[in-house]
């Protein structure tokens, strides 16, 4: 840096603080790299750092990279920077949160289950005793509703889960990519390879467009009556995330939650445990409309602006049913490519739509299925592969 | 970087500001009102010759800045609007092909057989069409142009991974020609609305700043300067209209573009004060939802325009 205007002693003490602070970011939760301090350091060369709220502006520009993390960084800095303008060290002041302390390791609940009996709770009914006789085990298990497993049965499920492969529906993009088959030509390689034969064209080189997947966005319901089936959603959810990019995950019951980021953690029950973590009304009531509403207004521009499939995973018991939940669903129809409902009360037979919820929803989704075993989930990804409605066909095409 | 950024004030027609006050002063004499922090940010990225990485909500005021920027600073702006499919032949540079090949056909009827030569010929400066990012990294009489980025979350990822290498050296590398570097680096401007998260990479190579609506007093102040003969009354309740419409739970709140908008709409009308019939009237000019806008009927209308008429 050229310019300073510091004593060196000044400039040390000044490192110091800078770097404590900076730490102090870190264990707060804030990905803070060494490079920002130096970019802190040479900003804070360059302005007044008697002016309090510049010296504020100047390092949140530097620190803050995401809208989100504005609020732990101002708490930091009044807690480290305090008002009486004594750069004092006070790395120990600073609050550590829940997640900075130490987290359980990954697979112990796996562990755990290992050392343990695993137990069994289950009756099974008179009707899979006599399925039992006929067909295969893993039959069975393909037709077995999820809430009626036994923790062994749904180790086995879980493990399925993982092994499904989420075919790509596919969307052409505007970006091209070399391809000899393809329908645009490629005039500045055709030119290049020209050169080559001093001029004479005699390959042309085409280009073709670049496909890739549609963006999924799930919104999985893990209220009380949906609590039997939120762990092998997620478990699924999981499983997709981690084999394509563009995927979304949203937890709801009271409230709604984004476990995105904690989903892309490499191992599912890590993954999970950090979803259980972020999330605070587990296995609670169901206010869809509001949550529905949260979603449009908060996320609804950000992650379905390219065209992506929804995935609403709920049983559709909705505490306060009025017009507001009709119109939050049509709004999220409206919004998105696909809107497809999962709904694990499709199982019983008879299902007819009475609940008042229900009815309200069902006229704006685009498809209504059951999932509550696992021949469903893969109805499900058979379904997704599929070419989308006639409408949209233009830009996209099936990868089947 | 730094140190170019140093240098770069030798051959400007116009300095850049020496301080944070100095900064405020310079977009305020171009009528953009700006909030101490934004002058404080847009100061340091100047000075340390960083790109300026604004999120906010549409209507606040942060495109506006990189033209307010380079009229100042007496600098070209360089706009690149950013979509959903933008790749390096219309953002970077494009061949000329059709030149190229009648220079081709022109060689062969002269005779002219050395490929190396044809070659070097072929990729030669006059057959580049260059856009917005090379023609940014080229000198200029007038020093550094202002480059801007606009929404980029609405380009993929593809392009954003690729605005990491010009971020940080500010150069781009053609295959058939070389590497271009600009000799001082331009001052970039990038915006987004985050419809799209953008990746942390690209975020940590700029000073990130999240641009809020403004307080009342300055949004009054912003809609006296840019609605000139509005009358004060008016100003004042137009100002606490929009307000107050930011606290409701609407899917699209007003931003500051709305509200000079909707004020001039107004002034055009020849309105004296808020009154229903006028409010009903240019709601639209204000609110770009239909549900919105049913929803700022009747009593919702009244309570909110009491709230903005009840002093004065």
């Amino acid at each position: 840096m050229a310019i300073n205007h510091l004593a060196p002693e000044q400039t040390e003490q000044f490192a110091d603080n800078i770097v404590g602070f900076a730490r102090a970011l870190r264990s707060a939760g804030m990905p803070v790299g060494p490079g920002a301090v130096i970019d802190a350091m040479s900003a804070l060369q360059v302005i007044d750092i008697g002016n309090r709220s510049d010296v504020f502006t100047t390092l949140e520009a530097i620190f803050v990279k995401r809208h989100e993390h504005a609020l732990i960084f101002k708490q930091a800095f009044n807690l480290f920077f305090r008002a009486s303008e004594e750069w004092k060290h006070m790395l120990d002041s600073v609050p550590l949160p829940e997640q900075a302390k130490k987290k359980p390791q990954a697979g112990a609940r796996r562990v755990q289950e290992a050392m343990s009996q695993p137990r069994m709770t289950e009756t099974p009914q008179h009707q899979e005793q006599d399925l039992r006789l006929s067909v295969s085990d893993k039959e069975i298990l393909q037709k077995k509703d999820f809430a009626q497993m036994s923790a062994a049965e749904i180790t086995e499920a879980l493990r399925a889960v993982e092994r499904m492969h989420l075919p790509q529906a596919e969307l052409l993009t505007r970006r091209h990519r070399p391809d000899a088959r393809g329908l645009r030509l490629d005039l500045r390689r055709t030119l290049r390879a020209s050169l080559r034969t001093g001029g004479e064209i005699i390959d042309i080189h085409r280009l073709g467009r670049i496909e890739k997947p549609a963006p999924i966005v799930a919104l999985l319901d893990i209220s009380g009556s949906m609590s039997e089936y939120t762990r092998l959603f997620l478990h699924f959810l999981h499983a997709i995330t981690d084999a394509r990019k563009r995927v979304s995950v949203f937890l709801f019951g009271t409230r709604l939650t984004n476990v995105t980021r904690a989903l892309r953690q490499r191992d599912p029950d890590e993954a999970l445990a950090s979803c259980s973590a972020s999330v605070e009304d587990w296995a609670g009531g169901t206010r869809i409309s509001a949550s529905l509403h949260n979603f449009n207004k908060l996320w609804a521009r950000r992650v379905l602006s390219q065209g992506a499939i929804v995935l609403l995973i709920s049983d559709g018991l909705e505490r306060e049913a009025d017009s507001r939940l009709a119109f939050e669903m049509d709004r999220l129809h409206r919004s998105c490519r696909r809107l497809i409902w999962l709904n694990p009360l499709l199982r019983f037979g008879g299902f007819e739509a009475k609940a008042q919820g229900i009815k309200m929803m069902l006229p704006h989704v685009d498809e209504f299925r059951p999932v509550h075993n696992l021949s469903s989930i893969q109805e499900l990804i058979t379904t997704l592969s599929q070419p989308l409605p006639p409408h949209h066909r233009s830009l996209i095409r099936s990868a089947a | 970087m730094t140190s170019a950024a140093n240098t770069s004030g030798a051959n400007t027609s116009v300095g850049l500001p020496a301080s944070v006050d100095a900064m405020l002063e310079l977009l305020t004499s171009r009528g953009y009102l700006a909030e101490r922090s934004l002058a404080t940010v847009t100061y340091l990225s100047l000075r340390m010759g960083r790109p300026l990485f604004l999120e906010g909500e549409a209507g606040v005021g942060k495109t506006e800045i990189a033209k307010v920027l380079s009229a100042a600073l007496g600098r070209k702006l360089i706009r690149l609007q950013c979509y959903e499919g933008l790749d390096v032949s219309s953002a970077v540079y494009e061949w000329n092909s059709a030149a190229q090949m009648i220079a081709i056909r022109m060689a062969e009827a002269a005779g002219d057989t050395d490929r190396d030569q044809l070659s070097s010929d072929i990729f030669a400066d006059r057959y580049m069409i260059k856009r917005p990012l090379l023609q940014a990294l080229e000198p200029d009489v007038a020093g550094p142009p202002v480059l801007l980025i606009d929404e980029l979350d609405r380009a993929d990822e593809a392009f954003e991974a690729y605005l990491l290498e010009i971020l940080s050296d500010f150069q781009v590398t053609i295959p058939e020609f070389g590497t271009v570097k600009a000799p001082h680096p331009p001052i970039v401007i990038i915006t987004s609305n985050r419809t799209r998260e953008i990746h942390d990479a690209l975020k940590r190579r700029c000073l990130y700043h999240w641009v809020d609506y403004p307080a009342a007093e300055r949004e009054l102040a912003i809609v006296k300067t840019r609605v000139p003969g509005i009358s004060a009354k008016l100003s004042q309740q137009v100002v606490r209209f929009v307000q107050a419409l930011r606290n409701q739970d609407f899917y699209k709140s007003p931003g500051v573009a709305e509200t000079i908008d909707w004020a001039t709409a107004l002034s055009e009308l020849d309105a004296r004060s808020l009154t229903p019939q006028v409010v009903g009237d240019t709601l639209g000019a204000l609110l770009k939802y239909q549900d919105d806008i049913t929803r700022m009927q009747g009593d919702a209308l009244q309570k909110v325009l009491k709230e903005a008429t009840s002093e004065n």
